[in-house]
């Protein structure tokens, strides 16, 4: 598990069914892009988010293959359709093997 | 706000579109490659699809991009210029609400950015837009 | 409110990009007017107008400092919060245990640094004051994740109000060998802080938009290093630049250049945590 990874999403709390909702999500991580070079000269090698999923209950929003130029502290913004009331899972996967989780409810008058 | 961001699309066919692709020879080549394994080689239109990027970054390592291309199913992003061109691939799903995204992505330095969108009709869309980045004067 | 989406096919739109464009922009966070520009006060009298180095930055850095989502420096907010609540060192104490919420803390900011028992006192001495002296934790280095993110949460809940940083009395004697660290030509480049940021704010330096120097919304997540950056570790940024040695975080000199500083935007507002370049 990389160091001080936190992720944060904001997700509105209500909504109507079927209502289009912008979602926006950050995760603090260094993306170690493989490009640059410690001390010695010798590269420090990648080590990054390299993939970000968003689905509510149980159906794919949106699946992002990520690759070093994305900047440390991955910020997402997207659309998502709201059709029930339910829950969103954030998912980001690390090079290092880690998973990342964040859930957050919606509820639909 | 609209006055500040600059928004480009190039019309044009494949090869023109191709060929308006900066960067170092080696760099165009593995451009080429990603936009080949994306598309097998498709014409690329244009006119659907819209990269927002500012005109003058105000630091390479933290540039806000916004790419939007109704009716894709997923658009990549390629930074033409960088050692690794690839940026990412934003992948839509059945809740998808908008077939767009925002995110925050690094420039080496001045160079296209370019989108290229999979269409739900088979179909592929290309935008690309010239970003600067400058070296700072006296960042600290 | 970032991005008006166009759909028109095959039309080519450009834009001009002023550079300058942000200059008479507001600063709006999440609705809330936050003050950017203010009046001269006497002791800046070199100066037309006071203004917050977010009227530098281009829109598009603006605009990320004006959603709390967007700006990143929240995600160590959310950090410092875990810190502030964390038991840590002997006493068995975290920062919550005497000072219950950080809410608490509004107004600290906007008067710091002071002088207390006669020696500048900044936002970092207080939080490494409460961890050695009653907390029985180690002291955190000046300018560490750690730290940056404590004060960061600190110094929001005084966001939005009035710089008011005692010059006088007790602080006179400090204020004033800022005052002269700040005239004061050195480096290989023979530079004063007032050569750039009095003299020169508003031009380009090569590819930088120089702003006054104000550090109202310090510690500030840096696009360029993508974290937040203290106050004094700003100072050795451009210290260095300049090809002089720099004085040490957490030193006399640079405490009595903060206090200075943070005195040249009275009447301005406490940004932090903000966004820069």
């Amino acid at each position: 598990m990389a160091k001080g990874v936190k992720p944060r999403v904001k997700v509105p709390k209500t909504a109507s069914a079927g209502d289009i909702i912008t979602i926006k999500t950050l995760i603090s991580h260094k993306m170690e892009s493989g490009q640059r070079k410690n001390k010695d000269g010798n590269k420090i090698p990648r080590s990054i988010i390299n993939r970000f999923t968003c689905s509510f209950n149980g159906q794919n929003v949106i699946d992002v293959a990520l690759e070093p130029a994305i900047s440390t502290n991955p910020y997402f913004q997207f659309d998502a359709v709201v059709p029930e009331t339910g829950e969103f899972k954030f998912i980001w996967h690390d090079d290092d093997g880690s998973v990342y989780e964040k859930v957050k409810s919606v509820s639909v008058a | 706000m609209s006055l500040t961001r600059r928004k480009l699309m190039v019309a044009g066919s494949s090869l023109l579109a191709l060929s308006a692709i900066s960067g170092t020879p080696l760099f165009a080549s593995i451009v080429d490659d990603h936009i080949n394994a994306f598309t097998g080689g498709a014409d690329l239109a244009s006119g659907s699809i819209m990269l927002d990027t500012p005109e003058i970054a105000e630091n390479g390592n933290t540039v806000p991009i916004e790419v939007s291309a109704p009716g894709a199913t997923s658009i990549m992003l390629l930074a033409a210029g960088n050692p690794v061109p690839a940026v990412a691939t934003f992948n839509f799903g059945p809740l998808s609400g908008a077939r767009s995204g925002s995110t925050r992505i690094r420039l080496a330095k001045s160079q296209d950015v370019i989108a290229i969108a999979k269409m739900n009709d088979g179909s592929y869309e290309m935008a690309s837009a010239m970003v600067k980045v400058t070296i700072g004067g006296c960042g600290g | 409110m970032y991005l008006k989406k166009i759909l028109s096919a095959s039309v080519l739109i450009i834009s001009a990009n002023f550079v300058f464009a942000g200059e008479d922009d507001n600063l709006l966070i999440d609705g809330e007017a936050i003050l950017v520009r203010a009046a001269v006060q006497a002791h800046t009298p070199e100066l037309d107008i006071l203004r917050s180095g977010w009227t530098f930055r281009k829109d598009s850095t603006q605009e990320i400092q004006m959603d709390d989502f967007d700006n990143p420096a929240f995600v160590f907010v959310d950090q410092g919060i875990d810190f502030y609540n964390a038991v840590d060192g002997t006493a068995g104490k975290s920062c919550a245990s005497c000072h219950s919420d950080v809410e608490k803390f509004a107004g600290l900011r906007a008067s710091m640094p002071r002088v207390q028992n006669g020696n500048i006192t900044t936002m970092e001495d207080l939080v490494n004051g409460c961890r050695t002296e009653r907390m029985g934790a180690d002291a955190w280095k000046w300018s560490s994740s750690k730290m940056t993110a404590v004060t960061a949460l600190i110094g929001l809940q005084s966001r939005g109000m009035p710089i008011s940083v005692k010059m006088d009395g007790s602080a006179a004697a400090h204020w004033s060998k800022g005052k002269e660290l700040y005239y004061t030509r050195v480096g290989q480049l023979d530079m004063s802080c007032a050569n750039c940021h009095e003299e020169n704010y508003g031009n380009m330096i090569r590819a930088d938009h120089l702003s006054q120097g104000q550090i109202n919304g310090f510690p500030t997540y840096r696009l360029k290093n993508s974290k937040l950056n203290s106050i004094h570790a700003r100072f050795k940024g451009c210290m260095k630049n300049i090809r002089a040695t720099p004085y040490k975080e957490g030193s006399e000199e640079f405490k009595a250049l903060e206090l200075y500083l943070a005195s040249r935007a009275n009447g301005l507002s406490v940004e932090t945590p903000s966004v820069r370049n």
